[in-house]
């Protein structure tokens, strides 16, 4: 998947993968899509609820051993 | 004005104590409605740390500024950071140290009885899940019966009180929470015994438990008898404790019974779950003191915080022993039953040592209550 932009938040604890995350989004466009890379597992359901709450789209979420992935669209 | 850090013993203090407290949950809302922290007096407000990313003036009138405030997240981060924003708005909050994990994970002992002889009777009560886990002690010696993983609290309880463990008992193979019978047997020479009819795949070396064992701890008489009662597992087995107590493991809790859905038979189970309810039980002594292996909800703790009621109180009051109905009892424990407990499947295999998951795999897996009842 095409992303405008990554974000490591590799070995951040919560709550910092959501900081950075809201910090990276407000850098893009509508419609550009924010890759994120996190190791905390809790960041799989707050980066969800994140994104619906603040009208963004979570396109497609994969697990890499131990790295979750995340495609967020702006909204 | 300052943060402060409360940890899961002084919040279960003010569980037992019935104290008012003010809880600003910060999980996301589908983890704060499956699970959190109960109190009588206490109140609730959940918004996820997320939304207050901008700051926490949008909440400051949903915040008493007259009761102790507590913040509480999943580990302890997002907590602190809101904590710290509350404070900077002039208010004096305290944030649960270790967050929900550790919540889950604190064990509170406390006295149900004394024993012939001069032993000891002690309920392990996990407040944050509904588990609860027992030690015997007499003269020198300790048996634990239904122990959670935090093995450490035991080994070093029985430390404290100069007592070696000699014997350790699980009434039934767990489905909800990963024992530590295992390991706390290995690591003291225990002999640790297991149900052989919930025991058909484990991959260790156990002592077969069934009804009419008799097993002695100290040199006096602290017999603990065991009984043979299917119904939550095929293999389930109470304990009568020195004539006076009786674990009931998940076969009989004070507000409720044991579901017989969680290792997939309901249907075939429910006939000896009635039978143990409305047969075997009746057959003790109904001045038996039960001791359960789990509660359900907060009411049924006792002033002390401990979970215990007499038979014939239960006989009395408790729902699922007084349906005369048998069509009726089928439809209660195996219809419109709750969810079944996280990964429940995954803490069986590990309870059978089919699976060694890691210590963090271990906490992921038991997140939430414990849901071994219906009501």
């Amino acid at each position: 998947m095409e992303s405008t932009k990554v974000l490591d938040a590799k070995g951040l604890a919560c709550p910092m993968p959501i900081v950075k995350t809201k910090k990276a989004m407000n850098e893009l466009e509508a419609g550009q899509v924010l890759e994120i890379h996190a190791t905390d597992k809790g960041a799989k359901n707050d980066l969800q609820a994140w994104a619906k709450s603040g009208g963004h789209e979570l396109v497609k979420h994969e697990d890499e051993g131990d790295v979750l992935k995340f495609w967020i669209k702006k909204g | 004005m300052t943060v402060k850090a409360m940890n899961s013993k002084e919040v279960t203090a003010k569980v037992f104590n019935k104290e008012t407290m003010f809880i600003l949950d910060v999980r996301n809302e589908t983890d704060f409605q499956d699970w959190k922290i109960e109190g009588e007096n206490f109140q609730y407000f959940n918004i996820p740390y997320f939304e207050l990313l901008d700051g926490v003036e949008e909440i400051m009138d949903k915040i008493p500024a007259d009761m102790d405030v507590l913040v509480v997240c999943a580990k302890e981060g997002s907590s602190v950071m809101v904590a710290e924003m509350l404070s900077e708005e002039g208010r004096d909050v305290a944030y649960l140290e270790g967050g929900m994990k550790t919540w889950s994970e604190h064990l509170e002992p406390v006295k149900v009885g004394d024993l012939k002889d001069g032993g000891e009777l002690y309920q392990f009560v996990r407040i944050g899940k509904g588990c609860l886990s027992y030690m015997v002690v007499s003269n020198g010696e300790a048996a634990i019966i239904d122990s959670t993983r935090m093995t450490d609290i035991y080994l070093d309880f029985a430390k404290n009180m100069n007592v070696n463990i000699t014997h350790v008992f699980d009434t039934h193979l767990h489905a909800d929470h990963i024992s530590g019978g295992r390991v706390i047997a290995e690591q003291t020479g225990a002999t640790y015994w297991l149900p052989p009819k919930d025991a058909t795949e484990v991959v260790f070396e156990y002592q077969p438990l069934e009804g009419g064992n008799d097993v002695k701890i100290g040199e006096t008489n602290i017999n603990i008898h065991s009984l043979y009662s299917p119904g939550h597992t095929i293999g389930s087995t109470s304990f009568v404790i020195d004539e006076k107590f009786l674990l009931s493991g998940d076969i009989l809790f004070i507000d409720s019974i044991g579901r017989p859905d969680l290792a997939g038979l309901a249907e075939d189970w429910v006939g000896d779950l009635r039978e143990t309810l409305y047969k075997r039980y009746r057959e003790l002594s109904d001045e038996l003191v039960v001791l359960p292996a789990h509660f359900m909800i907060i009411d049924e703790l006792n002033e002390d915080g401990s979970v215990s009621e007499k038979l014939s109180t239960l006989f009395a009051k408790n729902h699922g022993l007084n349906i005369e109905d048998e069509n009726e009892f089928r439809s209660l424990v195996t219809e419109n039953l709750p969810p079944q407990p996280n990964a429940y499947q995954e803490i069986r295999e590990t309870n059978m040592g089919k699976i060694t998951p890691d210590a963090e795999q271990q906490r992921e897996m038991e997140i939430g209550p414990n849901r071994c009842a219906v009501r």
